[in-house]
């Protein structure tokens, strides 16, 4: 795209006398700093208006914080080296961001709590914990996946493993998946609750994006055509469709309706990525739409969302969505300021709803610079699928991106009462560590994918010359019988 | 396949525009309407940040704010208890306000127009910000009485005193009544199993009798029948009717005479003793002589169909369809449809003793500023003139004569009372009817009107008249107020 492809070697910006450093850790260094600053101030801020006090304390949180980003920064530097200097700024400033907002809703509740007389525990210092696990997580990828293009080989290993983590919490007893808010997808391991299904959503992107870009010619010529489509021949469709009904069967059935929606949706478009073709997007959008028909009187869960997303204010279901819409609205343009306003009124106030607290205290001009970030890390995502030179890359970086795309919509579309409510959480924002670590590994590889699109192209071996056709030899071609 | 990478890519921004779109929907065009929505609990917690002023009678606080620890930082305090509970109303931050502190609550929590200035003046000296003081008309000795009165022979029922002259309300008591201390918590738990607790408990406690209730008035509306006679041409000493009973125009229904007593010797008797013995006979054929057309202007110049706000929003009173003449008759000794507010009721009595001058009834005699300056101050209102001076005089001297014949307790010497009573029949299978007692005193001079309803005949039954159970109270309270008060 618009940088020239230089020479490799140069890692720090202007230090390389002759063709300028496109690499630019050092503007990634820069920018890493330049969101600490900001993750500082905010905290500052929630600090000033709640407690009124300022320790020096805030300061060695904030470089506790560029420790933690500085060493995922080594891990760029060191093994993805060519890597899109945004990505990781914009994923450690919405991080940040984020952990600031659930240490104010910990503030909040801990009021709340000590004005009932309940016990309280913050849940802060866990999702710190949790950003610790995930950077270290995020250099493991890097480190181990050397080349996107070897998970390519594991594709159908990724989709069975994919299915089998997704179906675990449904199989398994309430003692080791319990359920909870009314949906049956964690995994109690110990102490500890994960959700398999946000990792089985990024092996199953690489299932699609490799089962795909291997059957990609069968998928826009063979087969027969059916009202002005030509469709491929169904055992060639058979096993994606296979996995993507099994899928989106297996989330439905754990009543989880935003990662079946997520499911869906990025297949879909990986479909159409693949394929150059709008009437994929078209039949799915129908079949979505004859589901949804189906779905809508048969789950009683699936009304109350709806009823609560047409009536807000009336609807007895939708108290969240109405304590959320409030605490938007009494932010307004400007927000309350942080740690001015009362995020933890709202149910989930650190999880599903951490856009509603986010907005509530930063107002829509926060909410607005909250999503153009997200904006620019999905573009930055896109633009290294675009740049990439494999079919599998191309492809793989556009379901990631587009993943965090899909979960933004229906996260931010749900908590402002533009689509139904359903459970997805903000990427990298939102409290919970499944979703975090998922989603640093999703990062991790669009890094990966980046470092190969942005990676000065080695001198190749020169191809073997070819033979002008006209001096080709005739090849003897058996005769079809 | 970059061709559809860069399709996807424009999708992607197309929903973030969405997101946007919907974002400035929620919080810039809608922002107002959900900031100001009821359920908003946030606007609740901002009032909970800042002390709300003081509600105030007589020199006493009945309801005032003091600072606690937990995150609601101040509790509502209600000193005067269940007593005053229909004037001052609960705060809660779960279940909302009413009373005074729902109708002055811009006042009380500070963020009225009138406190613009002081707002500004506590912004530029840094002085925290803080609720204006409401002081009330209430008499607390009258208040007190009239609730001690009620409760402590275990009725139901109500009291409203008015000051004739300025319409200020003295006393608004209830029986049975809440303590709203027990709504003014901070532990969302403990309000709903005390808001349960009141919504079941029987005899409907947090209903304001007073003002949303209406009831029968029985023979206290003799008054505005006898009001509609002398301005259509008939004097105190007109002869009418003394039968024991007559037949109601066009049926064969018998309306009898209280116990089916003659009305005095004669086959007439004067308006005055007709008045005085309460006679049922006399006053049906008034109205049907005077006419339903009279009756009506007479009784909506007395207050009914009137949109009050004291400030809180009263009932109104109605006289009913009247369809024929039968129903005239019956309207006119206050039965069939007609149904008034305990407020009406002493609103009536209080044009009688203003000389016929009805005065708007109001219960705040003044807000002040917390610098202690007068923000806005009661300024006596007339609704309407109910009857002629002369007419007011002469209905005066008829219910002198009234309370002359009127039994029960607690006459006052040296007082004296104009008074009529009333015994409504509604309908009930035990038959037990409320008993009325609408008086003002002292006759020549007067200070306070008021009426009382005793509810189903009170400790008595289907024996009980207003007389026995209704004037007692009234007559205590109007010594509470010539002699504790003021």
């Amino acid at each position: 795209m618009s940088q020239p492809v230089a020479a490799a070697g140069a890692t720090s910006a202007g230090s390389a006398p002759a063709p300028r450093a496109t690499a630019r850790r050092g503007t990634e260094l820069f920018l890493l700093i330049g969101a600490a600053v900001i993750v500082t101030a905010a905290l500052v801020l929630v600090e000033i208006n709640q407690e009124a006090t300022l320790t020096r304390q805030i300061l060695y949180y904030g470089a506790a914080f560029l420790g933690l980003f500085g060493l995922a920064h080594v891990a760029v530097r060191r093994w993805a080296p060519h890597a899109d200097p945004l990505i990781l700024p914009l994923v450690a400033l919405i991080n940040g961001l984020g952990l600031v907002v659930i240490h104010r809703v910990d503030l909040g509740n801990a009021e709340e709590a000590a004005g009932s007389g309940a016990t309280f525990t913050a849940d802060n210092p866990k999702q710190v914990l949790w950003t610790l696990v995930s950077i270290i997580l995020f250099c493991l990828v890097l480190g181990l996946v050397k080349d996107h293009r070897t998970l390519a080989k594991y594709a159908y290993t990724c989709g069975l493993t994919g299915l089998v983590a997704l179906a675990l919490p449904a199989v398994l007893p309430s003692m080791l998946a319990p359920e909870i808010n009314g949906a049956k997808i964690w995994l109690r391991l110990g102490p500890l609750s994960i959700q398999p299904g946000e990792f089985a959503k990024i092996l199953l992107m690489v299932f699609f994006a490799a089962y795909l870009v291997a059957k990609r010619d069968l998928f826009t010529t063979a087969g027969r055509r059916f009202l002005g489509v030509d469709f491929p021949r169904p055992r060639d469709l058979a096993p994606l469709l296979v996995a993507w009904a099994l899928s989106i069967g297996i989330v439905v059935l754990e009543r989880d309706l935003g990662t079946s929606l997520l499911f869906f949706g990025i297949l879909l478009v990986m479909l159409y990525i693949a394929t150059e073709r709008a009437v994929w997007v078209f039949i799915g959008l129908t079949l979505f739409g004859v589901g949804c028909a189906i779905a809508y009187p048969m789950f009683g869960h699936v009304q109350q969302r709806v009823d609560g997303w047409l009536n807000p204010l009336e609807s007895e279901s939708a108290y969240q969505l109405q304590q959320a819409l409030f605490g938007m609205a009494t932010g307004g343009i400007g927000g309350t300021g942080l740690g001015g306003g009362r995020p933890a009124i709202v149910p989930f106030a650190q999880s599903d709803f951490v856009i509603a607290s986010f907005a509530e205290e930063l107002g829509f001009v926060g909410l607005a610079a909250l999503l153009m970030m997200y904006l620019l890390l999905m573009m930055r995502g896109l633009r290294s699928a675009l740049a990439v030179r494999d079919s599998f890359g191309k492809l793989l970086g556009g379901g990631l991106s587009f993943a965090i795309a899909l979960q933004l919509f229906v996260v931010v579309g749900g908590v402002t009462g533009l689509i139904p409510l359903t459970g997805l959480t903000a990427p990298f924002m939102a409290y919970g560590g499944s979703s975090l670590l998922a989603n640093y590994m999703l990062v991790a590889l669009l890094l990966r994918i980046s470092d190969a699109a942005r990676r000065p192209q080695t001198p190749s071996t020169p191809k073997p010359k070819q033979a002008p056709i006209a001096e080709a030899h005739t090849e003897l071609v058996e005769r079809p019988r | 396949m970059n061709k559809p990478l860069r399709r996807v890519a424009i999708a992607m921004m197309a929903m973030v525009v969405l997101l946007m779109a919907n974002a400035t929907y929620v919080q810039v065009i809608k922002a107002d309407e959900l900031r100001n929505d009821q359920r908003n609990s946030r606007t609740l917690y901002d009032e909970y940040s800042r002390p709300r002023g003081q509600i105030i009678a007589g020199g006493e606080s009945l309801a005032n704010s003091t600072e606690t620890n937990d995150n609601l930082r101040f509790l509502r305090n209600y000193p005067g208890g269940p007593a005053f509970a229909p004037v001052t109303g609960y705060h809660s931050f779960v279940y909302g306000s009413n009373g005074i502190e729902r109708a002055q609550n811009d006042i009380l929590n500070g963020t009225d127009d009138s406190l613009a200035f002081t707002r500004l003046s506590d912004l530029v000296t840094g002085r925290e910000p803080a609720g204006a003081d409401v002081e009330l008309t209430v008499n607390p000795a009258m208040q007190r009485t009239a609730y001690e009165q009620l409760t402590s022979k275990g009725f139901e029922g109500s009291v409203v005193a008015l000051d004739p002259k300025t319409g200020g309300i003295l006393a608004m008591a209830n029986a049975p009544s809440y303590d709203p201390n027990r709504l003014a918590g901070h532990s969302a738990e403990q309000l709903e199993q005390e808001w349960n607790a009141l919504n079941s408990q029987e005899g409907d406690p947090m209903t304001n009798r007073a003002v949303s209730e209406i009831y029968p008035p029985g023979s206290s509306f003799k008054m505005i029948t006898a009001a509609a006679a002398l301005e259509s041409g008939y004097t105190p000493n007109s002869p009418v009717q003394a039968a024991s009973s007559i037949t109601l125009p066009n049926t064969n229904t018998r309306l009898p005479n209280y116990n089916g007593n003659n009305c005095g010797s004669g086959s007439t008797a004067p308006l005055t003793e007709a008045l005085a013995r309460s006679c049922n006979t006399a006053f049906a054929e008034i109205a049907g002589d005077v006419g339903a057309e009279k009756m009506r202007e007479t009784a909506a110049s007395f207050g009914f169909g009137q949109d009050l706000n004291i400030p809180m929003r009263v009932a109104k009173s109605d006289m009913g369809p009247m369809e024929d003449a039968a129903a005239l008759y019956q309207s006119g000794i206050g039965q069939r449809d007609v149904r008034v507010t305990p407020m009406q009721n002493a609103m009536m009595v209080s044009a009688i003793a203003n000389g016929g001058s009805l005065m708007k009834p109001e219960l705040v005699k003044r807000t002040v500023a917390p610098d202690k300056e007068t923000i806005d101050e009661m300024d006596p209102q007339k609704l309407e003139q109910a009857v002629s001076p002369e007419v007011a005089g002469q209905l005066r001297d008829m219910m002198v004569q009234s309370e002359e014949r009127t039994k029960g307790s607690g006459k006052i010497a040296n007082v004296e009372i104009a008074s009529k009573t009333g015994t409504a029949q509604h309908g009930d299978a035990a038959d037990q009817p409320h008993g009325w007692y609408v008086a003002f005193a002292p006759a020549s001079d007067p200070q306070i009107a008021l009426a009382v309803i005793v509810e189903n005949g009170g400790d008595e039954g289907a024996e009980a008249t207003g007389g026995s159970i209704a004037a007692p109270i009234g007559r205590e309270v109007i010594r509470a107020g010539l002699q504790g008060g003021r």
